[in-house]
């Protein structure tokens, strides 16, 4: 009874709330005096917004050098437009092989990296959150959380250390068995697991944080409910917790889905050398050698036009598969 | 009888935990050592003398321990030019990020403040939809900032990602405390500078680790924008001495082993650069877990 009176008098008091900063703060939309009391949130918001439309926005401008025949003496708007309706550099970027290799190679390595990668947080998550010493716990958290914290050229430095033929700490090991040495990185296809594993090994725990997150979120009821009906561990695992953090699982993959085609810069150009780039070019760093290095202006932006452009694509049509399923959107 | 069987059953179910609960433990320490393993080697190799490193005999512990490696990374001018000037910018670039990105959300949660849509859209976009690699270097040639130390902290001061966390983080204060003070009369730069920040210090510290970690970590800016050696930060100069050892390694590979001492030197100048993010993040680690958590709250 107590209770209902109670929540009887909550409910009386909330409509009062919004009143009040109605009658105080929103003025008669008069703009001067809006601006008035409004003027210093502007003045807070000038200094991003101006960062963003200088560094976001009017790069975009520079966008318009894919369609035209770029010369380092004109101004975007006196170069003349390119062949084929301005699409020439698109359709030269199509007929470039190592182009092609890219974009084959950035889809590989994204979609290896889904299936690989993505279901390892998950399964660490559901480990940690079954150790019920807090302390060992913990200390099992800091160090998986520590690969996040290593650049990439870093890691780079690692892998030298592991994975030299001659005198890594593997190879030595497999030569210890009696095995032959292997060349984990100059060799394209065990290139290709190397590249993949030292991303699991740099991902794994930081990304199981949302994971534990979601998980500490289920309600102990649950377990308790699921121990009482005689479930095990794993039919804990299975009945309980998966069904909880699914709608995270779903964003979360549909997200990484979504960036199939995107490139990150710092992690293939900092792994890959020139014995492997037959699998190790991916668009990011094709642009860079081409573009940056090589100076071909407009054939690198009409490659960088595109694969912005598809993935957007891919996003908005992963946010849609996303509410689609019933889960929350992305976007 | 049936209690007795129900007993036994207890005592076998209990059992299965226990081995379950030990069959958990032993993996994670294995994952635990499978993180760490590298680092291990790399500390090794780095306090290790050169004949034990030739004969490849440095596994997991230092044979023949001095610290030479580290000696002559701290007598390099190079080395430590590139750490004071690679400090200098981590510091800067975070305090200057903090503040772009408590101007950008803090005004955003303004539930009354006009044209609020339209920014969030402006800033949503720009997370979805890059120019590209090649506008934005024509870019930093137009605005004179090829070449210019300022190149590697401007374009990178705000990250839309960890606006949006301190954004929510903003949401979750309550706003009966900002409408009393604006009853009082108080300016917004005082409701932000007295009771935003202030009750914001967890989030705050969890960008500042986000955003010194990826100006210390990063390296591709000053590739594509810096020619300069002298502006080189920490780890593109360490990209380059891996690069130019491991081409000097390839080309030997056959007939003699590499010399010991560069060896060790190259795991010192890693391990160099790596110890401050080190030393740092344990500490911050119940902050960046919530700053990760509110990140994934999106609007």
């Amino acid at each position: 009874m107590a209770d209902l009176e109670e929540q009887a008098l909550q409910a009386e008091e909330k409509p009062k709330k919004p009143e009040k900063p109605k009658k105080e703060f929103v003025p008669k939309s008069s703009a001067g005096i809006y601006l008035k009391r409004y003027w210093q949130l502007y003045v807070l918001l000038l200094i991003p917004l101006v960062y963003l439309f200088i560094f976001k926005y009017s790069p975009m401008y520079y966008v318009l050098i894919a369609f035209k025949k770029y010369s380092i003496v004109q101004s975007v708007s006196e170069m003349p437009w390119a062949k084929n309706h301005g699409f020439e550099y698109f359709i030269k970027a199509f007929q470039n092989k190592d182009f092609r290799y890219a974009l084959r190679n950035t889809v590989f390595l994204n979609l290896l990296d889904i299936l690989a990668g993505f279901p390892i947080p998950i399964i660490f998550a559901l480990l940690l959150n079954e150790l019920r010493l807090k302390f060992f716990k913990k200390t099992v958290q800091t160090i998986a959380y520590m690969p996040h914290f290593l650049s990439w050229v870093i890691i780079y430095g690692l892998a030298l250390q592991l994975f030299t033929p001659t005198d890594g700490l593997i190879n030595m090991l497999i030569q210890k068995l009696g095995g032959e040495p292997i060349h984990f990185l100059d060799n394209a296809n065990n290139w290709v697991g190397t590249y993949i594993g030292l991303g699991i090994w740099q991902s794994f725990g930081w990304n199981s944080i949302i994971y534990l997150a979601a998980i500490s979120g289920i309600s102990p009821e649950l377990y308790e409910a699921a121990s009482v009906d005689g479930a095990g561990r794993f039919q804990k695992m299975w009945h309980v917790t998966l069904p909880c953090i699914r709608p995270t699982i779903v964003v979360l993959l549909i997200l990484a889905l979504g960036n199939i085609l995107g490139s990150n810069f710092d992690r293939p150009f900092a792994l890959q050398n020139n014995l492997v780039l037959k699998n190790a070019e991916v668009i990011s760093t094709f642009v860079y050698k081409n573009g940056i290095k090589g100076l071909q202006f407009s054939l690198t932006t009409a490659v960088g036009l595109f694969q912005s452009i598809v993935n957007v694509i891919f996003l908005c049509i992963a946010n849609w598969f996303s509410r689609k399923m019933g889960e929350r959107g992305i976007v | 009888m049936k209690i007795h069987v129900d007993e036994t059953s207890r005592e076998i179910h209990s059992l299965r935990t226990k081995i379950g609960d030990w069959v958990i433990i032993f993996i994670c320490v294995l994952i635990a050592i499978i993180c760490l393993l590298p680092m291990l080697n790399l500390l090794a190799r780095s306090l290790s003398s050169s004949e034990y490193l030739v004969k490849h005999q440095v596994y997991l512990l230092p044979k023949g321990l001095n610290f030479n490696a580290y000696s002559t990374v701290l007598d390099d001018p190079k080395y430590i030019r590139a750490f004071g000037w690679t400090v200098l910018l981590t510091v800067i670039c975070t305090f200057l990020s903090l503040a772009v990105s408590t101007l950008c959300a803090f005004p955003l949660i303004f539930e009354k403040l006009k044209g609020r849509s339209v920014f969030n859209v402006i800033i949503t976009v720009t997370m979805f939809f890059n120019a590209g690699t090649i506008p934005n270097y024509l870019l930093m040639q137009k605005l004179h900032l090829l070449d210019n130390p300022l190149v590697l902290i401007i374009p990178g001061c705000l990250s839309v990602y960890n606006m949006i966390i301190l954004r929510s983080f903003f949401y979750g204060i309550p706003d009966s405390l900002r409408e009393s003070a604006e009853i009082d009369g108080a300016s917004y730069f005082t409701i932000l500078w007295k009771i935003y920040l202030p009750l914001s210090k967890p989030v705050l510290a969890t960008l500042a680790l986000f955003y010194a970690v990826g100006r210390w970590n990063g390296y591709s800016d000053a590739l594509m924008y810096m020619k300069n050696k002298d502006y080189y930060p920490l780890q593109l100069l360490l990209y380059n001495i891996l690069n130019n050892i491991n081409s000097v390694e390839v080309s030997t590979q056959e007939g003699f082993s590499t010399p010991g001492l560069s060896e060790s030197l190259r795991a010192a100048v890693v391990m160099f650069s790596t110890i401050p993010i080190l030393c740092i993040y344990p500490f911050l680690q119940k902050y960046f877990i919530q700053g990760v958590t509110l990140g994934a709250v999106k609007e």
